[in-house]
């Protein structure tokens, strides 16, 4: 019997390769370009090779600044679809529901008033911001019976209060936050290879827990009383998914700063490959943001040469227009 | 307490939503094989009872009983594998295929890791096919009709592989034809072995297609049993405050309830 395939599935299929293809030469780019460019067989040299001139750029700041866009872009690509499973609205990011804005007051606080600046200090308080807030949301949100437009208003106003508090440190104190300043707006420049180490096992278990979530996912989104005569279970979902997005936003926040938009702008692009199901939507977004988020940082090293803009600036840049067209085709539609 | 002779039964069920109560004390019985349409006002608590039914509910106090055994205490793997449900307003994930979301009826037969077999795909086509809608498979839901979407949604339920399926009010919000189209689906279903539970608003409908009626009036059962026996012009008066001349319907010759103005009375 041949069954007639789905028009998504050839593209899933073939889409994947591409999508980690895609991914491959991003990586090679982003240890290729900057102050000091490379040829690819210079960047291979400078990765295997003690003797080679380019070892110290590649492995002290280059290849540190990859992995770091990698990871970041992994978790925040994944948070965002799953955030955007979750509430069932497609315009959900890590920045929408305050995710990232907890880890933010959290690290500023520490930063500020504790004196804490060191990575391995203050990504304790991003993951205990970030879950602090997501417990907030989904109590003011309404819970387990909570909707969409709820969870959404729930986000936004503690994201308007969070962001406030974090300008008024800054403005308070100057000095405690002034070797953050490029990390309040988003960079991964200044990476060191123990930031990777120190995210690392965050954003893998923050991945597992996502990419474990995915099939219930798909019965929640047939609306609570489906899913639960499907055997699901939503609230242990919703809690779960809930985790996922605490450890991916707040250990990708620890590390670069609140970088918007790519959790919002990557699933729905993955979505029109792979359709609504999370089992393809998922990995795809995690392929996918790093190349979105790489990308990004790559542009932002060339369009202000000698200086560099951070990736924060660039994702803000292209996230915005993309944010108002799928408004305005959503009202089309 | 005595044991259930059906799978499905309710003792002593009472159920409501934060203190409002809306079923009292409820004991039914859904008697196996059956089509059982469950009817009354608007507010009786028939939707609340079949969410119990399907264990969405959680009640307030007494049980559901599936096999004898408090359903709760169920894996809840088990209840979907043996009770399916159509919701009243499923919510259709933007841009899914007919295909895609019958086959998420297939959730509770699958493991947390395994991809869909064979099997899984041969169980979709199948209730593709017995709702008619093979030729559909890879269209987007939002592109159809609202009778072929209902269908869809019952094929999803149907994918659960369940010899109980529970339908909350199928028919709402579909014109005419569409209700005929779903509720001879219904019997389809029923003739093929399965017992069928379903919330209708329409009396007539009922009288038509169920072999058995549960009549509830402010969640109590108020008459139970097969149609030509249960629908009485009392019982409309009682059930829903009308007043009705109850003839043999000239098609099937199940009864046909004609409703009477409120201000004439009756010869």
């Amino acid at each position: 019997m041949t069954t007639r395939r789905a028009h998504p599935a050839r593209c899933r299929a073939v889409g994947l390769p591409a999508a980690l293809a895609a991914l491959l030469v991003v990586c090679v780019l982003s240890l290729a370009i900057g102050a000091l460019p490379l040829a690819p067989s210079a960047v291979w040299h400078g990765l295997a090779d003690p003797a080679s001139g380019a070892y110290a750029v590649v492995h002290q700041t280059r290849l540190p600044r990859t992995l770091l866009g990698l990871l970041a872009g992994t978790a925040l690509g994944l948070a965002g679809a799953v955030m955007q499973a979750l509430t069932r609205n497609p315009l959900a990011d890590p920045g929408l529901l305050g995710v990232n804005a907890g880890a933010s007051a959290a690290v500023v606080t520490a930063t500020a008033l504790l004196g804490i600046s060191s990575l391995s200090g203050y990504i304790w308080f991003a993951l205990g911001g970030a879950a602090l807030v997501s417990v907030l949301i989904y109590a003011i949100g309404g819970g387990a019976s909570s909707t969409p437009a709820r969870l959404a208003l729930a986000g936004t106003a503690v994201n308007a209060a969070l962001y406030s508090y974090v300008a008024a440190l800054e403005l308070l104190d100057t000095g405690a936050l002034d070797k953050m300043r490029f990390w309040t707006v988003g960079s991964i420049a200044a990476a060191e290879p123990g930031t990777v180490l120190r995210i690392t096992p965050f954003i893998l278990l923050g991945t597992v827990l996502a990419l474990g979530c995915a099939k219930p996912l798909n019965t929640l989104a047939l609306g609570d009383e489906a899913a639960t005569a499907l055997g699901a279970k939503p609230a242990l979902t919703r809690g779960v998914a809930i985790a996922a997005i605490v450890l991916l936003c707040g250990s990708a926040t620890a590390a670069c700063g609140p970088i918007v938009f790519v959790g919002l702008m990557v699933p729905q692009v993955a979505a029109r490959i792979t359709g609504p199901d999370l089992r393809w939507l998922l990995p795809y977004s995690a392929i996918l943001a790093p190349v979105l988020l790489l990308g990004a940082d790559i542009v932002g090293r060339v369009v202000a040469r000698p200086s560099e803009l951070e990736v924060g600036i660039i994702t803000a840049v292209i996230g915005g227009p993309v944010f108002l067209l799928t408004v305005v085709g959503r009202e089309r539609a | 307490m005595s044991a259930p002779a059906n799978r499905l039964a309710t003792r002593n069920l009472t159920l409501g939503y934060d203190h409002r109560q809306v079923v009292r004390d409820l004991e039914v019985e859904i008697p196996d094989r059956s089509f059982t349409v469950i009817i009354g006002a608007n507010g009786c608590g028939k939707s609340t009872l079949l969410r119990a039914l399907a264990r969405v509910l959680r009640p307030t106090s007494g049980t559901v009983l599936l096999d004898g055994k408090e359903i709760g205490a169920h894996p809840s793997r088990h209840v979907a594998r043996t009770v399916g449900l159509l919701p009243q307003s499923p919510i259709t994930p933007d841009g899914i295929t007919v295909a895609e979301l019958v086959g998420r009826g297939r959730f509770p037969h699958q493991g947390a890791l395994r991809r869909e077999t064979p099997q899984d795909r041969a169980v979709v086509e199948r209730c593709l096919a017995e709702t008619a809608l093979t030729d559909l498979g890879q269209r987007p839901v939002s592109s159809l009709s609202g009778g072929q979407r209902q269908r869809a949604w019952i094929a999803t339920a149907l994918a659960q592989d369940t010899e109980l399926l529970l339908l909350d009010e199928p028919t709402t919000y579909l014109d005419l034809m569409h209700q005929i189209e779903v509720l001879d689906l219904c019997a389809r279903l029923h003739a093929a072995g399965r017992t069928v539970v379903a919330v209708l608003h329409d009396l007539n409908q009922a009288a038509r297609y169920a072999s058995h009626l549960i009549v509830l009036r402010e969640g109590e059962v108020i008459a139970e049993g097969a149609p030509d026996a249960v629908i009485t012009a009392e019982l409309v008066g009682r059930a829903f405050g009308l007043r009705a001349r109850i003839i043999p319907d000239p098609e099937t010759g199940r009864p046909l309830v004609i409703p009477l103005p409120s201000q004439v009375t009756a010869k």
